[in-house]
């Protein structure tokens, strides 16, 4: 099930971490800065599409809405910032609270249906949220909502200036690694124990004494609020924010970055964020019809590493074993 | 006190469209007896237990469990209470250990597990737990396999041992032979012939309904027997009356009861599903 051992694990993040954080300053180096805002984007990415593998991969539920959580947290850094409140201590947390009761409801009646019916009902909430602000003129409608800068964050007296390319990077940096090292406790403790023996045996946690339908509903919770921080990123990384951040092939994006680094895995959702916008970035300066290419990678990927990037490798890892 | 009723079950009725599964059934288990449930397949014995355990919603009737109306609590409401089943067709979480899934049941009853920081395996309390589970069901050198690698008599017993862990005032047990050789059986027995003895006596004695084909097994382990044939109880006796009782012969022993009171047990175990 791992990747490597779980020592040769802890070396590749390690390893990894030293790369993200050397990372912009290599950029700036070579003079190619554009890729420092590049690599923000695929770390907000990494924390949304880790938050649906939270549900998908480890919770066994199937949700096409997870958008919904992503343009939840967007709009509200939005219209709190059109409204006059800039600071990202306030309406951050607004937009995680904001996306957490919005998955308490979702998932509170969507959780009482099973299979494809769940796949069917966390995509209509999610088209419900999409034409709501395609319809909310006040807030840009179907054009979207130009920010005028970024959220402010005060630190004590010191205040950081988000515009500033390096000093988002490491912001969005931290919070990634923050969300993956509070995942990956999660995952190790009763709660992550628990939700991963519901997807193996439902019938049996509830013959045992588990309130399966409670522990779902958590789980469905904290995966909204951590997509709605993702969201609150993704505003600001933009400066913008439209119904197109809710649209259905959004969510059909997150699960293909899941798919793509691994369902289950606890680097799936992120190494599946960083592939799928690389290829999607590389093969659109080549062409305008970069979907198509982009499509055959992952039905070659779907069809030979059917257990995503980081399944594939953690079975060539167990056949090294063997020689 | 042993000998009033643990579980008390009133008028209980189950339709599946027009199949009447449970039709009328009233059924007390002493507390601290083992009560054997048998009758022919598709008489309703594993509807009978999804009703009891809450898996299934009665249409009509009352289960009423220590002295509490239990009808509407949810399954896992049920477990708390004191009541746990286990399955005919084995239901392990086959992709842990053995141990882990020990642990996993001692974990419902032992505090939240809202618990999001601190690491499982420091939780030493619940795999203690989970060994002393472990020893009683005598897989104590599986501890460390895969539940899905165990061979299919030791899974059976986890299959017990998973109720067991949630530590049940009443035990249900739904076939817990189902395809066992004669030496798992005799393994079982002796399981739960230890688990009775171990508690007898005490305020908290073990009670069990068990629901088996295997004769031989259901008259050593059996304190009463009940008898169900297409959805309705046809008698609650003591062993010994239960097999004199004419009914009963002609709807469902007949002949199996012959064979298990031979002395030649191995025979009667390879042909010990009903008649048909």
């Amino acid at each position: 099930m791992t990747l490597f051992s779980a020592a040769h694990h802890r070396w590749l993040a390690m390893l990894a971490l030293l790369g993200l954080v050397v990372f912009p300053l290599a950029m700036q180096a070579l003079d190619q800065s554009f890729y420092i805002g590049f690599a923000c984007r695929i770390m907000i990415y990494a924390i949304a599409a880790s938050s649906l593998n939270l549900i998908l991969g480890n919770g066994g539920m199937v949700s096409f809405g997870h958008a919904a959580f992503l343009g939840a947290g967007a709009y509200v850094v939005g219209i709190m910032m059109e409204e006059g409140i800039v600071s990202a201590w306030i309406s951050w947390p607004v937009a995680v609270l904001a996306s957490g009761l919005f998955a308490l409801l979702i998932g509170a009646l969507s959780l009482r249906t099973r299979g494809v019916y769940f796949i069917m009902i966390t995509l209509a909430f999610a088209q419900m949220m999409y034409y709501l602000f395609i319809s909310l003129k006040a807030y840009g409608g179907e054009d979207g909502l130009s920010l005028p800068g970024r959220s402010s964050l005060e630190l004590g007296s010191l205040s950081l200036n988000l515009k500033d390319e390096f000093t988002w990077y490491y912001l969005v940096l931290l919070l990634m690694v923050l969300v993956l090292y509070a995942l990956h406790r999660l995952m190790q403790a009763r709660f992550g124990r628990v939700i991963e023996a519901i997807r193996e045996n439902e019938a049996r946690m509830e013959a045992i004494g588990f309130a399966t339908y409670r522990y779902k509903l958590v789980c469905f919770v904290i995966a909204g609020a951590l997509c709605g921080l993702a969201g609150a990123l993704l505003a600001n990384q933009n400066s913008f924010v439209s119904p197109k951040l809710i649209e259905w092939t959004q969510s059909g994006t997150l699960m293909v970055m899941v798919i793509l680094g691994g369902v289950g895995y606890h680097y799936g959702g992120a190494i599946g964020a960083l592939v799928m916008l690389v290829l999607e970035e590389v093969i659109s300066s080549y062409t305008i019809y970069w979907q198509l290419p982009v499509g055959l990678i992952l039905l070659a990927i779907v069809l030979w590493a059917p257990t995503g990037i980081c399944g594939a490798f953690s079975r060539r890892a167990q056949h090294g074993k063997g020689h | 006190m042993p000998g009033e009723a643990l579980l008390d079950v009133r008028h209980l009725c189950k339709r599946f469209g027009g199949l009447v599964a449970t039709d009328d059934v009233s059924l007390a288990v002493r507390r601290g007896e083992v009560h054997a449930l048998i009758g022919p397949n598709g008489a309703g014995k594993t509807t009978l237990i999804g009703q009891l355990s809450g898996a299934l919603r009665a249409d009509q009737g009352q289960v009423l469990f220590d002295g509490r109306d239990i009808s509407r609590t949810s399954a896992h409401q049920r477990v708390h209470a004191g009541l746990a089943r286990s399955y005919q067709i084995t239901s392990i979480f086959k992709n842990l250990s053995v141990l882990d899934n020990l642990a996993l049941a001692v974990q419902a009853r032992s505090g939240s597990s809202l618990s999001f920081w601190r690491p499982l395996k420091a939780e030493r309390a619940l795999f203690e737990a989970a060994a002393a589970v472990l020893a009683q069901i005598g897989l104590q050198a599986r501890g460390d396999s895969l539940a899905g690698n165990l061979a299919h008599g030791e899974q059976r017993q986890l299959e017990v041992g998973l109720a067991l862990a949630t530590e049940p005032k009443l035990l249900l047990l739904d076939e817990p032979m189902a395809g066992m050789g004669p030496e798992e059986s005799e393994r079982m027995i002796a399981l739960v012939l230890g688990l009775k003895a171990q508690r007898a006596g005490s305020d908290n004695p073990l009670t069990v309904l068990l629901v088996e084909h295997d004769m031989d097994a259901v008259f050593r382990l059996a304190d009463r027997i009940s008898v169900l044939v297409q959805g309705r109880l046809i008698a609650t006796d003591a062993p010994a009356s239960i097999k004199r009782n004419a009914e009963v012969r002609k709807a469902y022993l007949g002949d199996e009861l012959d064979d298990a009171h031979g002395e030649a047990h191995g025979e009667a175990h390879s042909s010990h599903g009903a008649p048909a």
